[in-house]
């Protein structure tokens, strides 16, 4: 395994790690099954790399991106909480809508980046290394955004977010309305998904209308892997630890490919790796018994 | 100060299941009444109180609560007046966020959800004075998850949630059932001292008769969705749980006879 296919491994595990925040933050913190994410990462893709080809400044494009998922949240939102759809149909409304959006947007299926000016073109740090340049600025950005979540979970509005997601009923005896509560979930999550579909595509150097496929099976594999890693702690761990779990799958999925399995087998992996890290416990407790319960 | 007027209930209207829950409901709750409800089960007892909290609109009748019409508000703008106690100790709290940020919401009941810290040195100094006053030694636990709690310190914990910001009117819906007779017993008297130290209107259902006589200035008892019985304080100090049962057996018998529409239910 060379340096260059870990660095990679890492750089992909940290971006689409934002992405994964924003799965826990609705199926762990809100306890909604969110499936947006699938649309909303396209979508930030889609208003990233149009606007690039544009002449857009690069992180003016992140911006706007992250702005674009945050709405289709709040239509994702919308539909459950006023509309009264359930939730997973209310997703999949918003996610297969915005198929059709991206495709308007980007004008074709696929947009290159190829001598366009993305982020990484603009970022440049004196006597580090080339090669450790994409790294550093990803992780700046990546460290930016725990660092939000994180304050932001602190905050009155904070806790009545993890207070719905963990009873619902005491929320309203707080006098909160946890409708309220649950439309500013989604906006939060499906931002921080569409901001990472927008770095996805300027590190990839093409944004594709079918990028967003599978990617809810990705995100929730990265939260139940940092899950698994972190134990039952506070969320200061494992909001990060969602990130590691992000660089575990991409890393898996890597070598699972340089190993020769096929693009196509991915699927598979992606659910064995999740069987995998969800039966760990089990499989300890199986094994040894010297893992304590 | 509360006035319900003329309050029916029907679930499920028009099918099979259609259930009269409350009948011509009228009540007037005084400022600083501690009332106690007693009714077998399927009284409609914990159906008077989700009509006072908004759970669900009654299908009749209108609630106002401190001279303003109440009816049309959901649940949670009215807990801005109203605390509440479940039966059920999973109900009130927060299992997974520690006791600091469970009464720390509590704390905020009144204050506009913003982007401010939600605790501060001052909100965890309030915060451990109520929680020292309750003497359950909390106050040195503040970070403990309170799934970790027994049911009788969750249910202290969800009295103390509901009355950190005085409310307007405390409903209490057998909020000791779930417990150990002894712990019973120590929340009982917690509720006792935080309703007579505060003067807070309270509703109490129970199904403890001797409970039922000891607390409170009134009692009332309730039958298939109807108030049987309305006792003032005075009246009440020289009853019996015998006296209870015999009115209560009774009037039962009564309502079953009389009440046709009852009886078509039944
Ligand atoms: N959400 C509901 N849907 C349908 N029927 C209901 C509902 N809630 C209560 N009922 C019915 O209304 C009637 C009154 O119920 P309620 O829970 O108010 O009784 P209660 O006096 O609190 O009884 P208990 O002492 O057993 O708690 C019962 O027949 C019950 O089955
Ligand atoms: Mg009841």
């Amino acid at each position: 395994m060379s340096l260059g296919f870990i660095l990679t491994s890492i750089e992909q595990g940290l971006i689409y790690g934002i992405m994964a925040i924003g799965v826990y933050i609705t199926f762990r913190i809100l306890d909604f099954a969110d499936l947006t994410v699938d649309g909303s990462i396209t979508l930030g893709a889609a208003i990233s790399s149009h606007m690039i080809i544009a002449n857009f400044n690069p992180f003016f494009t992140l911006i706007v991106a992250t702005v674009g998922g945050a709405i289709s949240g709040s239509i994702t939102g919308f539909l459950n909480t006023k509309m009264k759809i359930a939730p997973l149909l209310s997703g999949i409304l918003t996610m297969t809508s915005l198929y059709s959006i991206n495709l308007r947007i980007m004008g074709r299926p696929n947009i290159p980046l190829i001598s366009d000016i993305t982020i990484f073109d603009l970022f440049y740090l004196p006597f580090i290394p080339t090669r450790y340049q994409d790294f550093i600025l990803i992780l700046f950005i990546v460290i930016m955004v725990l660092i939000l979540l994180i304050l932001f979970l602190k905050t009155k509005l904070g806790y009545a977010l993890r207070a719905t997601g963990d009873n619902p009923n005491m929320v309203r005896s707080m006098a909160i309305d946890t409708k309220k509560i649950k439309m500013i979930g989604l906006i939060i999550a499906n931002s921080f998904v569409a901001l990472s579909g927008a770095l996805i595509c300027q590190y990839q150097g093409f944004a594709d209308i079918s990028m967003g496929i599978g990617t809810i099976i990705a995100g929730l594999a990265s939260v139940i892997i940092g899950e698994v890693l972190i134990g039952k702690k506070s969320f200061y761990f494992i909001v990060p630890g969602i990130i590691l779990g992000s660089i575990i799958y991409r890393g898996s999925i890597s070598f699972a490919l340089m190993s020769g399995f096929a693009a196509s087998d991915l699927k598979l992996l992606t659910a064995l790796i999740v069987i995998f890290f969800l039966s760990a416990p089990r499989l300890k407790s199986f094994l040894g018994g010297t893992f304590n319960a | 100060m509360l006035k319900l007027i003329n309050i029916s209930k029907t679930f499920n209207i028009d099918t099979l299941n259609q259930t009269k829950a409350l009948i011509n409901i009228n009540l007037e709750v005084k400022n600083g009444d501690f009332i106690t409800i007693i009714g077998g089960n399927g009284a409609g007892k914990s159906t008077l109180l989700n009509s006072i909290a908004g759970v669900f609109k009654p299908t009749e009748g209108n609630i106002i609560l401190s001279k303003k019409n109440i009816t049309d508000l959901p649940e949670y703008k009215r807990a801005n007046f109203i605390g509440r106690v479940f039966q059920d100790p999973l109900m009130g709290t927060s299992p997974e966020m520690t006791i600091e940020e469970n009464l720390s919401m509590a704390l905020n009941k009144k204050s506009s959800l913003s982007l401010k810290w939600a605790v501060n040195k001052r909100k965890r100094e309030i915060i451990k004075d109520h929680l020292s006053e309750i003497n359950l030694g909390l106050e040195n636990r503040l970070e403990t998850k309170v799934k970790l709690l027994s049911g009788g310190q969750r249910q202290a914990l969800t009295l103390l949630m509901a009355t950190i910001i005085e409310p307007d009117i405390l409903l209490l819906d057998e909020h000791t059932a779930a417990l150990d007779p002894a712990t019973a017993i120590k929340i009982n008297e917690l509720t006792e001292n935080i309703i007579s130290n505060h003067n807070i209107t309270t509703l109490m259902i129970t199904h403890n008769m001797k409970a039922a006589l000891r607390f409170g200035n009134r009692l009332l008892m309730m039958n298939r969705g109807k108030l049987l019985l309305d006792i003032d304080g005075k009246t009440k100090e020289n009853m019996t749980i015998n006296h209870l049962l015999e009115i209560f057996q009774k009037k039962h018998k009564e309502g079953f006879y009389n009440d046709r529409s009852i009886l078509s239910l039944a």
